[in-house]
């Protein structure tokens, strides 16, 4: 837990002194008028543009799921006539027949999903305990730990779509760093490492976990600064070696920082899109969720519908993480 | 974009030094590991970088992989002409700029009144602040879309007299979808502010504008700091709402417009690099001068313990 100790301290102040309490928030009724349209604004415009630009699409996405509409004329609440040319089976009510075709007759849809649990077992099994490693290490102090942590968190800087142009040079059939190291630059025994969609997706991981580690260092060394280190000192005492000593004090007292290393790494396999769009546009074996969605909303078919079909199931997914996050996040504030 | 989590700076425990005897093959395994990983991660732009400095004859005829018989900084000048990067930068500072700003401004008002004012639903509202930025941006996207092709703006903010494929489209997603991140970490920031200092301004007589303005605003100077670097890099950065949200390559801004670049520049390695290497000189700067405000900001993100 970073800021532990401003958290409690915060909440020690709210618990300890009930008196005060009574007095510490005032109710929006003791505010004068003008007071109370600064409130208005203060809090309005920013919720009006959050429910606007993010909720309202949100919700949308859920309802437009179960249509099918071309995004062409207007919607409607009429059933969808079965044998009825598409043309004339538009803006109408699908039920659930988007999320029955997508996981019935979408090619693209099962190796999508795979490749995204993929991704995000790539990033649990080894962006993340990598990340823990660099961390866990650069926090020991060891001489030139902070050029370390420099190096290590370059990438995060760069954005998506760079990292994918920069390992392009690396990955080059013909010329690239990788296949000159190994010898396989004729024309016969190349390596097509971006092309070959046996190997593209783990090629590409590869540069996701590059920078993905870095971004986990980062958090976790904010965790490990803020363990008390004394908790470091009794387990010493104890006889604990530096092994049993994290694993059995140091890693279950940063319990926040793991759920939101948890949250990061989950949302981030979700929304992987950058690399391989950058990569190939996201085809020929590097599908994902993400991509479909949009390629159904902004290519030349607009299926609407079933783009935000999709939509749902990435939705529904990330709810899990995001409400562990936010019961962990916020369960003392409602408590008090 | 994210889910970063939060540390306050200042917590900062400083790791005592030699609080932990280490054995000496630890420390020489520790150093390993971690020389051998800091090389393989900065290889990738250490060798674009080679590849951007050397003139395409060379590379064409040695390979990228080979000693360098002649370097050149010309890829750089011809790709930042060629390319009309100007334009596509000016298009990041046209974006990156406002939204920067307004983000902070709307964030910093919501938080104050959610931690400072006893609204109703104080804690639901920030849920459903924060829930909002932890979203994939697809989830969202399909709607998104239908709706910047519906709203119509006046000419002076928008060409096409739409949401869609204008400048004014992408700050305001931009903002939207930040605003959740920077509502739940200035609002744990605001926490901190010792309660004493708001009752001795109201014994002032001090208005709860004066409170928020003079008051919380001034003392929040680091966080806000910190969020600044951290937003700037992230909306420079952005790829998805560009591409999704503008038609065409033009308005786009140079994260977005790289994606057109790798297709005019297709022949031409070594002019891609040169541009990539442009492209990444705006966060390369964050991260030489702000580092620290980079990583605070993030540490920022997960404090909430």
């Amino acid at each position: 837990m970073s800021s532990t100790s401003h958290a409690d301290t915060a909440a020690a102040a709210q618990d300890g002194a009930p008196a005060p309490a009574s007095r510490r928030r005032r109710g929006v009724r003791r505010l004068s008028l003008r007071d109370r349209i600064v409130v208005g604004v203060l809090l309005g415009i920013p919720l009006l543009l959050d429910l606007a630009f993010v909720w309202f699409p949100a919700i949308g996405t859920a309802l437009l799921s179960f249509t099918k509409w071309n995004g062409v004329g207007s919607l409607h609440t009429q059933t969808c006539k079965p044998n009825v040319p598409s043309i004339l089976n538009n803006g109408c009510w699908y039920g659930v027949q988007n999320y029955h075709q997508a996981a019935t007759i979408y090619p693209e849809f099962w190796p999508a999903v795979r490749h995204n649990l993929i991704w995000l077992a790539v990033f649990v099994v080894i962006a993340t305990p990598l990340g823990m490693l660099f961390a866990v290490l650069i926090d020991r102090g060891i001489r030139g730990s902070r050029m370390y942590q420099s190096i290590l968190f370059l990438p995060v800087m760069l954005s998506l779509a760079l990292v994918g142009i920069i390992w392009e040079f690396m990955y080059s059939q013909n010329y690239g760093l990788i296949n000159t190291v190994i010898g396989h630059t004729s024309d016969s025994n190349a390596i097509d490492w971006l092309g070959n969609p046996h190997l593209n997706l783990w090629s590409v991981l590869v540069e996701a976990t590059w920078r993905q580690s870095g971004y986990v260092m980062v958090l976790y060394l904010a965790g490990l600064k803020a363990v008390d280190p004394t908790l470091r000192e009794a387990a010493t005492v104890d006889g604990a070696n530096a092994w049993q000593t994290f694993w059995r004090v140091i890693f279950p007292v940063m319990k926040p920082i793991n759920i939101v290393v948890m949250v990061v790494t989950v949302i981030e396999s979700l929304r992987a899109f950058d690399l391989v769009y950058i990569t190939n546009k996201g085809i020929n074996g590097l599908e994902l969720l993400s991509v479909l969605v949009t390629s159904n909303i902004v290519g030349e078919t607009q299926r609407v519908g079933f783009g935000s079909a999709l939509g749902v199931v990435l939705l529904v997914i990330s709810l899990v993480p995001i409400s562990v996050f936010l019961y962990q996040t916020f369960r003392r504030e409602e408590a008090s | 974009m994210t889910t970063e989590a939060l540390t306050r700076p200042g917590t900062a425990v400083p790791s005592a030094p030699g609080r932990r005897r280490t054995r000496p093959w630890g420390q020489v395994a520790s150093q390993a590991f971690l020389i051998v990983a800091s090389v393989l991660w900065l290889l990738p732009i250490a060798f674009a970088l080679y590849v951007a400095v050397r003139p395409y004859s060379d590379t064409r005829k040695y390979g990228y992989v080979s000693l360098p018989h002649h370097l050149t900084l010309k890829n750089f000048s011809d790709a930042w002409t060629q390319s009309d990067m100007l334009h596509f930068f000016w298009n990041s500072v046209l974006i990156t700029v406002p939204a920067v700003i307004i983000v902070l401004a709307l964030a910093s008002g919501v938080a104050f009144v959610l931690t400072r004012v006893n609204v109703k639903f104080n804690v639901a509202l920030l849920i459903l602040f924060t829930a909002g930025n932890l979203l994939p941006q697809q989830v969202i996207i399909t709607p998104l879309y239908r709706l910047y092709l519906k709203i119509t703006l006046p000419h002076f903010l928008s060409d096409s007299g739409l949401m869609y494929n204008s400048i004014f489209g992408l700050i305001a997603i931009n903002v939207a979808f930040q605003l959740g991140f920077c509502v739940f970490v200035l609002s744990n920031y605001m926490k901190s502010v010792p309660e004493e200092m708001y009752e001795a301004a109201l014994v002032d007589g001090a208005s709860l504008w004066t409170r928020f303005w003079r008051l919380t605003i001034p003392l929040c100077r680091p966080a806000l700091a910190a969020l600044a670097t951290l937003l700037t890099t992230w909306i420079y950065n952005d790829f998805f709402w560009a591409i999704t949200l503008m038609s065409s390559g033009d308005k786009r801004p140079v994260t977005s417009a790289l994606a057109n670049l790798q297709g005019q520049f297709v022949s031409n390695q070594n002019l891609i690099a040169a541009a990539a290497m442009i492209a990444a000189v705006p966060t390369l700067v964050v991260y030489i001068l702000l580092q620290k405000q980079f990583i605070a900001g993030l540490s920022l993100g997960a404090s909430k313990g």
